[in-house]
Formats: C-alpha cells, sequence, structure tokens
C-alpha cells in the first residue's frame, strides 16, 4: 500500500493539514488501513523533501502545517495511477511452503492441514463480508476494499481445494516407505543398499 | 436459540450393483431459527445428499431428521409430504419460476399445493413479496421482472407461509459475484426474520456470507468455522 501515493491524491483535491489527510485516509480505506498521524507526517516530510508536496504556511509545525501537491507531484501521482501493480507472486509462498513440507513429514496429515488453512481463510472471509453488511450501502470505498481481500482469500482458498484434489487423485508416497537415503544422508553404504523388498517396512 | 432443523448421525448408502456407496456418514447438524449455515465440500463430498435429506425430499438409511421438532421417521410417506410443504422451502439456481403465472401466483403456489384457496393465499403471498421488497412487481409475469425481482419472487415462494426450513442448492451458481452478494444478503435477511437456512455452494465468497460454514469430504462432517470476531480484529497492525 503507497500511503505516499494515498497522500499526493487526497492533496490534489486542495491543500490540506496532516491531521485532515489523516481522517481522510482512514474514511476512505474504510478503517481498514489504520494510518497514525506519525506515519502522515513522515511521509509528509519525504514528500516534502522529494519536491512532490509544499508547505503554504511556514511558520506552522505539526498539525498546523498546511499542504499542497506541487506539479512534480502531480506528474507522479499520474504515472503512479498507470503503472501496473507488481502482480509477480513472491518467490516462496509461506502456505505452498508449508503444504509442501507437510507431503514430507512422517504422520502429518496433508488434507487436515489444507483444512485447517482453509478454514481459517473462510473465517477471515467471514469478517470481511460482515465489514460490507455493517457499511452504508453506498460506501462503494469500503466496498472495494472489502471484495479486493475476499478475492484474495477466495483464491488461496481455491488453491488448496485444488491442492485437496490432486494430493487425493495422487497421494504422495509416505515419507516413512521412503528409502532410507533419501530420508537421512548417511553412510555411504546405506546409499549402495539394494531396493527395497516389498513388505520389509521402512528403515531409518 | 432453538434448533429449527436437526440431523442426528445421518447415514445415507446406495447400492450401485453390488457396491455400496456412502454419500453421507454420521452426520450431524443443528441449525437454529435466524440462523443460516453454508455447506461447502469437493463434488461428491455429500452437500446435494446432505441437503435433499434435510428437505425430506430422500430418507436417510439411518439416523433422524426433525424439523420443527417433528421426527420425520415417524411419519408416512403421505404425511411427510405434507409436513415438508408447509415447513420447507427451496431456492434453485435458476430460481424455476413458472412463464405463465404471475409473481404472486408463483409465490401462492406451494399453498394452494397444500390446499390453500387461491383468495385465501393471495394475502400471505402479498406479504412474503413485501418482505423482499416486490409486492408492487405481483401482478407481472416473469418475463416482465428484472433478474433480481425474479430472484427476489423465488425467494418470496421459498418461504412463504409459515415456513421454517430455507434450503438452497448453489442459489448463486449461475450469477457474477455482485448479483450473487445480492442474493446471500436476500437469505441471509429472510433467515434473520427466524428461519433456519442452508445453503450449498463451492463458492468461498457466498459461503462466508453465512453465520457458519460447514465442511464435508467424502461424506463425513469434518469441521466448520468458529464462533466469528468482530470486524475490528481486521484493524490489527499489519505485522508486515
Amino acid at each position: 500500500m503507497s500511503v505516499r501515493h494515498a497522500l499526493l491524491a487526497l492533496l490534489s483535491e486542495g491543500p490540506k493539514y496532516g491531521l485532515r489527510l489523516q481522517q481522510e485516509f482512514e474514511e476512505r480505506t474504510g478503517e481498514v488501513w489504520p494510518l497514525n498521524v506519525g506515519q502522515v507526517y513522515i511521509t509528509l516530510q519525504r514528500l516534502e523533501r522529494d519536491g512532490l508536496v509544499e508547505s503554504d504556511d511556514e511558520d506552522g509545525a505539526g498539525p498546523q502545517k498546511r499542504f499542497v501537491i506541487t506539479q512534480v507531484g502531480a506528474a507522479e501521482l499520474d504515472s503512479w495511477l498507470r503503472t501496473p501493480a507488481g502482480d509477480i507472486p513472491p518467490p516462496r509462498d509461506e502456505l505452498v511452503i508449508k503444504i509442501l513440507i507437510s507431503l514430507r513429514v512422517p504422520g502429518a496429515d496433508v488434507h487436515d492441514i489444507v483444512q485447517v488453512h482453509r478454514r481459517h481463510m473462510i473465517e477471515l472471509m467471514q469478517r470481511y463480508w460482515r465489514i460490507k453488511a455493517d457499511a452504508a450501502e453506498d460506501d462503494i470505498g469500503l466496498a472495494l476494499i472489502a471484495d479486493a481481500e475476499m478475492f484474495r482469500l477466495e483464491g488461496i482458498v481455491r488453491w488448496l481445494d485444488a491442492a485437496d484434489t490432486r494430493l487425493k487423485l495422487h497421494p504422495a508416497p509416505d515419507p516413512a516407505s521412503l528409502p532410507a537415503a533419501a530420508a537421512a544422508p548417511a553412510a555411504p553404504a546405506a546409499r549402495a543398499a539394494p531396493a527395497r523388498r516389498p513388505g520389509a517396512g521402512a528403515r531409518r | 436459540m432453538t434448533a429449527v432443523l436437526e440431523l442426528r448421525e445421518v447415514s445415507k448408502a446406495y447400492e450401485t450393483g453390488a457396491a455400496e456407496v456412502h454419500a453421507l456418514r454420521q452426520v450431524s447438524l443443528s441449525v437454529d431459527a435466524g440462523e443460516l449455515v453454508a455447506i461447502m465440500g469437493p463434488s461428491g463430498s455429500g452437500k446435494s445428499t446432505l441437503l435433499t435429506i434435510a428437505g425430506a425430499l430422500e430418507e436417510p438409511t439411518t439416523g433422524q431428521v426433525l424439523v420443527a421438532g417433528n421426527d420425520l421417521s415417524r411419519y408416512s410417506a403421505n404425511d411427510q409430504a405434507k409436513l415438508r410443504r408447509r415447513l420447507i422451502g427451496y431456492v434453485f439456481q435458476d430460481f424455476n419460476l413458472l412463464a405463465g403465472l404471475t409473481a404472486v401466483e408463483n409465490v401462492t403456489l406451494p399453498l394452494e399445493l397444500d390446499g390453500a384457496r387461491v383468495k385465501a393465499a393471495r394475502p400471505a403471498g402479498m406479504k412474503a413479496l413485501q418482505d423482499l421488497g416486490v409486492a408492487e412487481r405481483a401482478d407481472r409475469f416473469p418475463d416482465e421482472l428484472s433478474g433480481g425481482e425474479r430472484q427476489r419472487v423465488a425467494i418470496a415462494r421459498a418461504v412463504v407461509g409459515d415456513r421454517q426450513v430455507l434450503l438452497a442448492d448453489e442459489p448463486t451458481g449461475a450469477l457474477d459475484s455482485v448479483n450473487g452478494e445480492a442474493v446471500m444478503r436476500l437469505l441471509l435477511a429472510v433467515c434473520r426474520r427466524g428461519v433456519a437456512g442452508v445453503v450449498v455452494t463451492h463458492d468461498a465468497q457466498f459461503a462466508s456470507c453465512a453465520d457458519r460454514v460447514v465442511f464435508l469430504r467424502d461424506g463425513r462432517m469434518i469441521d466448520q468455522t468458529g464462533p466469528q470476531p468482530g470486524p475490528e480484529s481486521l484493524l490489527a497492525p499489519d505485522p508486515q
């Protein structure tokens, strides 16, 4: 979330004081993203340093200081609005890693682990739904924010559903049944051991 | 709260040739008046079977189904059908309104099937339409109604009279997310007036509108969501 650009957007409507900016930010993001006034002032200082905003009130300080957006700031805002949001997934998604690792843990039931995460996601979605249900009908900003979060969570649920089905159709081998060499890189003799005979049981 | 719909250790097995398929295994579910429960699960997990058994359209192999305190197994098939028509309403994916009947005639149809006279049924039909905000469209035919109005009429038909249980099978299946959400809001509002609702859906968005989400897998109820904390719990500082 770019607090910088959110503040520039609020200032594009006209000059504003820091406290007012903080209140308007919270109103427009439906209070889903809380922002303390300190963060607002730090961000404003940086914007001022970079020439994107300026104060039209040299004497004031803190809450008394009023800010206006500069031409450079307006151009930056316009450019940011048109720049595609990062759509590259993070290289390591913790949930994906957890599910993959659970396949290698003896005794771990991957379907149960999937369900724990699925329930958690749905419970989060229920809370966003509540926010939408309790909001005024014309609070479009809040509805859009809650929608975005719910679609993100829904995407995770759909991945969990797909993982569940895939693992049911093609169960991963029980880690306990894997050859000892793969389970623990031990002595060379173990690596050279002949393939496990059926019914020989797991060796660790 | 009082449980209006109760399934006690319900199992359902179908014989397919030599094999027996267990569609439901020992499912217990209790839905209170005013509560909406969503059932989620993959294809073949038993969601639809659970709904048809809860709606007295099918009998369980073992276990009991109680609707408004009436143990269905104690009733004859005929009396079960009567009970079903009087107490249980259904909403279907395509809403299934009859094209040759007006909105209010569609809504009163279940009452008339149950023996009510046309004139006597109309006030109940009008009240149901009024509760769903479409009373002024009562004398229109389905093809004169908007999609949203048809949904409202279909939900009114499901809860007309003294129906205490509302069952819906993928009612949002053919709708986009915003219209689907509108249907869920209507179902929730209807339940809040004292109806026990169960909605089957594979869609997490719509399921999350429910008070409780129950998860089925291989005919078993494996999990359900817990009590919901308030929305302020989302306002915790972002750890990132």
